[in-house]
């Protein structure tokens, strides 16, 4: 394993499916304190990469390590977690029979263990935080409503409201604004960036226009490798970007 | 101060629910013995018998709703821990017959003689003792549960393939049972009672202090049930249930939560046998059956899964519809049952709680429209 000062590294990761291979020799370095966009066409490895990172799926080959001195291959989701590497995913998934503040309360960090948890009651200290957090994501007036009731921009909110109360070192986002309307793209691309002052975070997006919005570096993923990194301009300049995106 | 912290677990409707079972232990009993049989609320014995029976039954469906309704996890094998139970005490009750067997064995119970036994087999010492015997009503359904869990759930076997193993293992234990050379009375099973803590079994005294031990059980279990269901566990467990990955990502440890669950429902299924076998003076491997378990996971659908109530409203009702269906049409219950199961997956998916739910809401939204000025 290599020390290295970058909070995420991956170096040369190979993940095959009965063949296929999902991610082919791919290397990606994020810094603390970033905000990285990944783009990239259907199939190009973008959710594999999540899922490696956060221990779902384990990689064939090549190394994942964080905050220069974790390997994330050989540990399970739980302990990836509590290292403070936070998920997003693409369909907000949310706890749909509990209230919005119990959603947060669960995302909480502190504690995990089950037994401990049969006797806690929340603190002052988990309120506060609590009550700051629904204020961040305007869902105080909400919060005693259950997570099924909310409309789907609500949720993708609540779940971001949900990695902010989990205070990940890094915030792995998929596909945020999808299915948003243009104004909640906007207040999705400012609350990442709000989150950004003290989180890295690495988003993979579809919406150009967002990622844009959100000005920073971009890698573009193609057939499970690197094909470009740089600014959004840059990369749409290169001409295999074009190629990729727009087909032979 | 720790029954406070209990007490408090519960909301208003459920101390309700909870009283009126220990009212019914206690009113029932002391109308059997205390008031005279020409008396139009005396109860006869064989009603305080049935009641008691519906009280472990309802025991079972919260210990099921307690692994499916909050957790998820359906298990198609919680017989086999009631009948474990049942079993642990089926032993006790074997050993306190003594020399009054047939044979006439001090030590050895009526079948071993019959079957040449020279011995008592080893796992059959200490059951002389009650409180033995009440230890492994406890640990020996724990222990089965939680090897099962520990394998199962580390391995992230969830759903149906979950729902298939245990039946494989109710159904296992059922065919280990039926032997005779397991040592435990094979296709018989054990039966013809005498005592129990120095009581005869079949006295109406026994009886009703049998008929109050099963509401105490039940209500106790409804009291725990509540404590772990509303405290931050619980919120964490129907998570699990809800969205079960999302709580990884989030940092808990799925198995933990399961595994407790499981073995702690387990326990209360053991409890629950326990108390079943002196009320119906047997205990064979049909107990075993995989028709037992999914009949207690119906009970709970039909009562209202997730819900603490529900499972032991839905045990009663449908047990009275079984005890009055076979004694009037016979043949018809088996076709009643499967009626009943189809009714309620497609009209009642949350049971007559949630029909219960539905109704309040409705007449809360007609209030609050009349309410409205126009």
């Amino acid at each position: 394993m290599r020390s290295t000062s970058a909070l995420l590294y991956l170096s040369g990761v190979t993940v095959s499916f009965d063949g296929f291979k999902a991610l082919n020799n791919l290397s990606l370095l994020v810094e603390p304190g970033e905000m990285r966009a990944i783009i990239g066409p259907n199939g190009a490895g973008k959710t594999t990469m999540m899922d490696v990172i956060t221990g779902k799926t384990r990689p064939d080959e090549g190394e994942v390590v964080f905050d220069g001195k974790s390997d994330l291959t050989k540990l399970d989701e739980a302990d990836i977690a509590t290292l403070g590497i936070g998920r997003k995913f693409q369909k907000p998934t949310v706890f749909e029979t509990h209230t919005v503040r119990d959603n947060l309360l669960l995302a909480l960090s502190g504690i995990r263990s089950w037994y401990k948890l049969l006797l806690a009651a929340p603190t002052k200290a988990e309120k506060d935080r609590l009550d700051e957090i629904l204020t961040i994501i305007r869902m105080t007036d909400q919060q005693h409503m259950p997570a099924a009731r909310l409309s789907h921009g609500q949720k993708q909110w609540l779940e971001i409201g949900m990695l902010l109360a989990q205070d990940p070192k890094l915030l792995l986002v998929d596909e945020p604004v999808a299915g948003m309307t243009d104004v909640e793209t906007e207040t999705t691309a400012q609350v990442l960036r709000e989150i950004n002052r003290s989180h890295s975070v690495v988003v993979v997006e579809h919406d150009m226009s967002f990622v844009r919005a959100l000005g920073v570096k971009v890698t573009v993923l193609h057939e499970g490798s690197m094909l470009a990194e740089g600014t959004l301009d840059q990369v749409s300049a290169d001409p295999r970007v074009v190629e990729v995106y727009l087909g032979r | 101060m720790i029954t406070r912290f209990l007490w408090q677990g519960m909301g208003p409707g459920l101390r309700l629910f909870t009283l009126l079972v220990l009212a019914v232990g206690i009113l029932l009993p002391l109308a059997n013995q205390f008031l005279p049989a020409s008396s139009q609320f005396h109860v006869p014995a064989w009603v305080l018998q049935l009641i008691g029976k519906y009280l472990c039954y309802a025991l079972l469906a919260l210990a099921v709703d307690l692994v499916w309704g909050f957790c998820g996890i359906l298990s198609l094998g919680h017989g086999a821990f009631f009948a474990l139970g049942g079993y642990c005490m089926g032993m006790y009750l074997m050993r306190q017959i003594g020399s009054r067997g047939v044979y006439g064995n001090p030590l050895l119970p009526d079948f071993m003689v019959f079957l040449n036994y020279k011995q008592l087999p080893w796992f059959w010492h200490g059951f002389d003792q009650f409180w033995f015997a009440a230890i492994m009503i406890l640990l020996v359904p724990s222990v089965l549960a939680f090897a099962l869990g520990w394998f199962a759930f580390r391995s992230r076997v969830t759903g149906v393939y979950l729902s298939i193993i245990t039946q494989a293992m109710t159904f296992a234990l059922m065919l280990a049972f039926f032997r005779n050379d397991m040592g435990l009375g094979g296709n018989n099973g054990m039966t013809d009672f005498k005592e129990i803590l120095g009581f005869p079994v079949q006295a109406d005294g026994t009886r009703a202090a049998l008929c109050f031990a099963s509401a105490l059980a039940l209500a106790i279990g409804l009291v725990i049930s509540a404590a772990i269901v509303g405290s931050r566990f619980g919120k964490a467990l129907t998570a699990v249930r809800d969205a079960e990955s999302r709580m990884r990502f989030l940092g808990y440890r799925v198995e933990g939560f399961k595994l407790f669950v499981f073995v702690l429902s387990a326990a209360m299924s053991g409890v629950a046998g326990a108390l079943y076998v002196p009320q119906v003076g047997i205990i064979n491997p049909s107990e075993f059956a995989p028709g037992n378990s999914i009949e207690a996971v119906l009970w709970v659908a039909v009562g209202g899964r997730g819900t603490l109530i529900g499972p032991v409203i839905g045990a009663f009702l449908v047990n009275f519809g079984k005890t009055w269906l076979t004694g009037a049409l016979p043949e018809f219950w088996l076709f009643a049952l499967g009626a009943l199961f189809i009714v309620v997956t497609l009209l009642l998916p949350k049971g007559i709680m949630g029909l219960w739910g539905q109704i309040r809401d409705r007449s809360q939204a007609r209030k609050a429209k009349a309410g409205a000025p126009a």
